[in-house]
C-alpha cells in the first residue's frame, strides 16, 4: 500500500531539536521524511502530490505523554477513535494513554488489546502506559518485562500516586533492570485530603478546602531520594508549583535520571480561572497561584520542565455538572493543547521552537521514540500550524466525546491546519485547501 | 573411613558458618566427606565415632530434608539422635531462645544442630551451651553444610573448584545458601557470579568480590556451574517480583538459557525445587543436573562435620 510521495512546499520549517526556523520544504516518502530542504524547493518527484503550506509553520507532530482514554470500560466518555480524532485535530500525532481503564492496563493481554484496537480504530499513534501496580492498588508491582515486550512504553498508576515508599522503592529497583520508565503522579493523597483547589486565599474566600503545595513537594522529594537510591528512570508526570521546580532542578544538577512535565492548564491558567466554581477547572494537580504559573513558564524556558502534557481527561456531565466540591477532577485537553500552549508564544514568554520542543522532541526522547524530529529518515509525523489564526473555542465543535474543556469560549490564537501520521493525512482543517 | 589417611585436625569447636574457615579447614572437611561417601555406599554403613554421644537436632523452622540428612549422618556415626521441632517445643509456650538453650544444655548433649529463622540465633545459642553447635541454617545468614555439600558435589564432578566459574541465580537476598556458597567458593578459588533481579539482590553485593548480573543470559555465558536458588512463594506475586510467569521468563533456568553456559555446565539446586518457577523440569531432570547427587553428598558432608567436631568433645 505504497502512497505516492507528498511534497509539502512553501512552509516555514521549525525544527525544535535545533531551534532552527526558516522557509523550506519537506518530501514525504514511504511514511518517512524522505527529503528536507531549507530554502529553495526541490523538484517534485514524478507522481508526487504537492501541498502548498502557504508559509505556515511545519513542525514534528505533538507527542502527548498523558491522555486518559475511556477505552476499554468508559467508552461513553472517550474511545480510542474519538481521542485520536481529537488528537489529530490538535496536531498531536502520538499519545500515551493512561492505564486507568476498566479493566486496568496491568497485564500484557490488555496492552495487546489496546494496541490492536488503536491499530484498527485510531488515526494517530497510540502508545499504552501500563500500571506500576496491579489494579492500580498500590501494592504489588506489575510484570514490567512482559508488559514492555507487549508494547507498554512507560509505567504509571495514572491518576494515583504510588504512596507506599517500599512498593515504589522495589518498583524503581525492578524497573532499572528492565530500563523501564516510571511516571509518577506526584500528589500525596493524605495531604490532598478533601481538598479541591489550591490552598490559599482564593480557596478560603470560596469556602473550598485547599490542597497544599506540599502535597506535591513532599512526594516529589521522597521519590527523588528513592531514584537516587535505585537509579531508575523517573518522570514526574506534572508539577504545578515553584518549590517543585527547585526539587527537580537539584535532581537534574546531581545527574539523576529525572525528568518532569507540566500540564498545559497549569502553564496558562491559574486558580483565578475557577471564578465562580467552574468545575471544568477542577484539576489534579490543581490550578495554582499566578506566581506558580510564572515560575513554571520560566522553568519551561530554562528546560527544568521538560514536557508539556494535555492531561486530557474526558468527563461526562454526570461527573462535572455538580457542585465544585463534589465534581470529578479533570479536563479535556488534547485538542486544545497546541492552541492553549501558543498563548505563551503570543504573550512573548517563550519562543515557538522552544515551546514545540517541550511538545515534540523532549517527550519523544523520554519515550525513546524516533518521533519528534524534523530530520531525514524520521517518521513523517508532522503538523502544519497557523500560529496566529484567532478564534473563540466552541466546545460543541470538539471531536472528543466529552465536552469538559476549561477553554470553552476562550479566545485562542493558533491551530493545526494539517496533521500527518506516518505520511498519511489524518486531519485537514476545513479552511485549509 | 578406615583406609583414608587421618585428615588434619579441625580447629573449631562449632560450625557456625563458612565465614572464619580457612581453605585447609574446608579441604579437610571435603576429604573426610569423600571417605564418608565411600562408607555410605557400603552395605555396612555404621561407624562408632560418636558412640555414646547425644546429638540434638533443634529445628525452629521445618526442614524435612536437612533434618533427615543430619539424623542419618549422626546415626551412621553411632550417635543417639534426638529430633526437636518447634511445633512440639516449649518455644510455642513462650520460652526464649536462651532459656531453651539452657534447658537443653542441662540435658548434657554433645552436639546440637540448629536451624532457626533468625540470622544470628545460632551464634547466640552457641554462646549459651557447653556442647558443639552446628548451624543448619540461620535466617538469611549462613547454611555452611549446604555450601560444603555443594563444593563436594562440584569437586567430585569437575575434579576441582579452583578456576571454575559458578553462577548463583535467583533470590540471593533471602538466601543463606548463597551467602555460604559465595564465601566458600571464593575461598577455594572459584570465580563467582550472582544473578537475579535487583529486588532480590542484597545491597553491597559487589563488595563481596562477586560479579553481579541482572540479565541472566549475560550472567550465564560460559559458566561451568549453574546454581539455582529457591524462590519462596510469598515473594512471587508482586512484592519482590511481579509474577511466576515473569520470573520464569527472565530468571528461570530452562534449556534455552542453560545453552548459554559452558557446554559441560552442571546444574545444582539446594531443593526443594519449584518446577516452572526457578527451574524447568527439562533441566532439573536433565543430563546436566546434579540435584539428586547433592542430596547424597549432604549426608556425607554432615558426617564429616560431626566427626570433625567430635575430635574436640571431652574424652574424645
Amino acid at each position: 500500500m505504497a502512497h505516492p510521495p507528498l511534497l509539502l512546499t512553501n512552509a516555514t520549517l521549525c525544527d525544535p531539536a535545533t531551534g532552527r526556523q526558516a522557509p523550506g520544504h519537506v518530501l514525504v516518502r514511504d511514511g518517512r521524511i524522505g527529503d528536507l530542504a531549507w530554502g529553495a524547493a526541490p523538484a517534485a518527484p514524478e507522481g508526487a502530490e504537492t501541498v502548498d503550506c502557504g508559509g505556515h509553520v511545519l513542525a514534528p507532530g505533538l507527542v502527548d505523554l498523558r491522555a486518559f482514554v475511556g477505552e476499554p470500560g468508559a467508552e461513553h466518555r472517550e474511545t480510542l477513535a474519538s481521542a485520536s480524532a481529537a488528537a489529530a485535530a490538535g496536531g498531536v500525532t502520538t499519545l500515551v494513554c493512561m492505564p486507568d481503564t476498566n479493566p486496568v492496563i496491568d497485564g500484557p493481554a490488555i496492552v495487546d488489546f489496546v494496541l490492536r484496537r488503536a491499530r484498527d480504530t485510531a488515526c494517530v499513534t497510540v502508545l499504552p502506559a501500563a500500571a506500576i501496580t496491579k489494579g492500580l492498588a498500590g501494592r504489588e508491582m506489575t510484570e514490567f518485562g512482559l508488559l514492555q515486550e507487549a508494547g507498554a512504553v512507560a509505567f504509571t498508576d495514572g491518576l494515583k500516586a504510588v504512596t507506599n515508599a517500599q512498593v515504589l522503592r522495589r518498583a524503581l529497583t525492578y524497573a532499572r533492570d528492565f530500563d523501564a520508565l516510571i511516571m509518577q503522579h506526584v500528589e500525596e493523597p493524605d495531604l490532598v485530603g478533601e481538598g479541591v483547589m489550591n490552598e490559599g486565599e482564593m480557596a478560603s474566600r470560596l469556602g473550598l478546602i485547599g490542597i497544599p503545595r506540599e502535597a506535591e513537594t513532599v512526594m516529589l522529594e521522597r521519590d527523588i531520594r528513592l531514584v537516587r537510591l535505585t537509579g531508575a528512570r523517573y518522570h514526574a508526570a506534572m508539577i504545578s508549583c515553584a518549590d517543585s521546580i527547585e526539587i527537580v532542578r537539584r535532581a537534574k544538577d546531581d545527574g539523576l535520571p529525572v525528568t518532569c512535565g507540566a500540564s498545559v492548564n497549569n502553564l496558562v491558567l491559574n486558580e483565578g480561572d475557577i471564578g465562580h466554581y467552574r468545575t471544568f477547572c477542577r484539576l489534579s494537580p490543581p490550578l495554582r497561584h499566578e506566581s506558580d504559573r510564572l515560575a513554571l513558564v520560566a522553568a519551561l524556558n530554562e528546560g527544568v520542565v521538560d514536557v508539556i502534557v494535555s492531561d486530557h481527561n474526558p468527563q461526562d456531565v454526570e461527573t462535572k455538572r455538580l457542585p465544585f466540591a463534589e465534581a470529578a477532577d479533570g479536563a479535556l485537553g488534547i485538542e486544545t493543547l497546541l492552541g492553549a500552549a501558543l498563548r505563551l508564544v503570543h504573550t512573548g514568554d517563550i519562543a515557538l521552537p522552544r515551546l514545540l520542543a517541550a511538545l515534540t522532541t523532549h517527550p519523544a526522547k523520554i519515550l525513546r521514540r524516533e518521533a519528534g524530529r524534523l530530520a531525514v529518515g524520521a517518521p513523517a509525523d508532522l503538523v502544519l500550524i497557523d500560529p496566529d489564526v484567532p478564534y473563540i473555542l466552541d466546545k460543541r465543535r470538539l471531536k472528543s466525546r466529552s465536552k469538559n474543556s476549561p477553554f470553552d469560549e476562550a479566545r485562542l490564537q493558533g491551530a493545526a491546519l494539517l496533521t500527518l501520521v506516518g505520511g498519511r493525512i489524518v486531519f485537514r482543517d476545513g479552511g485549509f485547501a | 573411613m578406615t583406609s583414608a589417611p587421618t585428615p588434619p585436625g579441625f580447629p573449631h569447636r562449632h560450625l557456625l558458618g563458612i565465614e572464619g574457615l580457612s581453605r585447609p579447614d574446608i579441604e579437610a572437611l571435603l576429604e573426610r566427606a569423600d571417605a564418608a561417601v565411600a562408607l555410605s555406599r557400603q552395605v555396612e554403613k555404621k561407624r562408632t565415632t560418636l558412640r555414646g554421644r547425644t546429638q540434638i537436632n533443634l529445628f525452629f523452622e521445618p526442614s524435612t530434608r536437612t533434618q533427615a540428612s543430619f539424623e542419618l549422618a549422626g546415626k551412621r556415626l553411632g550417635a543417639d539422635v534426638m529430633n526437636m521441632s518447634v511445633a512440639s517445643s516449649s518455644v510455642k509456650k513462650g520460652e526464649t531462645l536462651v532459656d531453651t538453650a539452657a534447658t537443653l544444655n542441662a540435658m548434657r548433649p554433645d552436639i546440637i544442630v540448629v536451624r532457626h529463622h533468625a540470622a544470628g540465633a545460632v551464634h547466640l545459642l552457641a554462646r549459651k551451651v557447653d556442647c558443639a553447635v552446628v548451624n543448619a541454617g540461620d535466617g538469611a545468614h549462613e547454611h555452611p553444610t549446604q555450601a560444603l555439600l555443594d563444593a563436594l558435589t562440584i569437586r567430585r564432578n569437575k575434579g576441582r573448584i579452583e578456576g571454575l566459574t559458578v553462577a548463583i541465580c535467583g533470590d540471593v537476598l533471602h538466601s543463606r545458601v548463597a551467602r555460604s556458597n559465595i564465601i566458600l567458593l571464593q575461598a577455594l578459588g572459584a570465580r563467582v557470579r550472582v544473578i537475579g533481579p535487583s529486588t532480590l539482590l542484597p545491597t553491597g553485593l559487589d563488595r563481596f568480590g562477586v560479579a553481579v548480573f541482572t540479565d541472566m543470559r549475560k550472567g550465564l555465558a560460559g559458566a561451568d556451574i549453574v546454581m539455582m536458588l529457591r524462590l519462596q512463594r510469598e515473594r512471587m506475586n508482586g512484592s519482590f517480583v511481579p509474577s511466576v510467569k515473569e520470573y520464569f521468563r527472565y530468571f528461570g533456568l530452562d534449556g534455552d538459557k542453560l545453552a548459554l553456559a559452558a557446554p559441560d555446565a552442571l546444574v545444582m539446586h539446594p531443593g526443594p525445587m519449584n518446577r516452572g518457577v526457578e527451574i524447568s523440569s527439562e533441566v532439573a531432570d536433565g543430563a546436566q543436573s546434579l540435584i539428586r547427587e547433592q542430596v547424597e553428598m549432604g549426608v556425607a558432608v554432615r558426617m564429616a562435620v560431626l566427626e570433625a567436631l567430635a575430635t574436640h568433645l571431652p574424652n574424645a
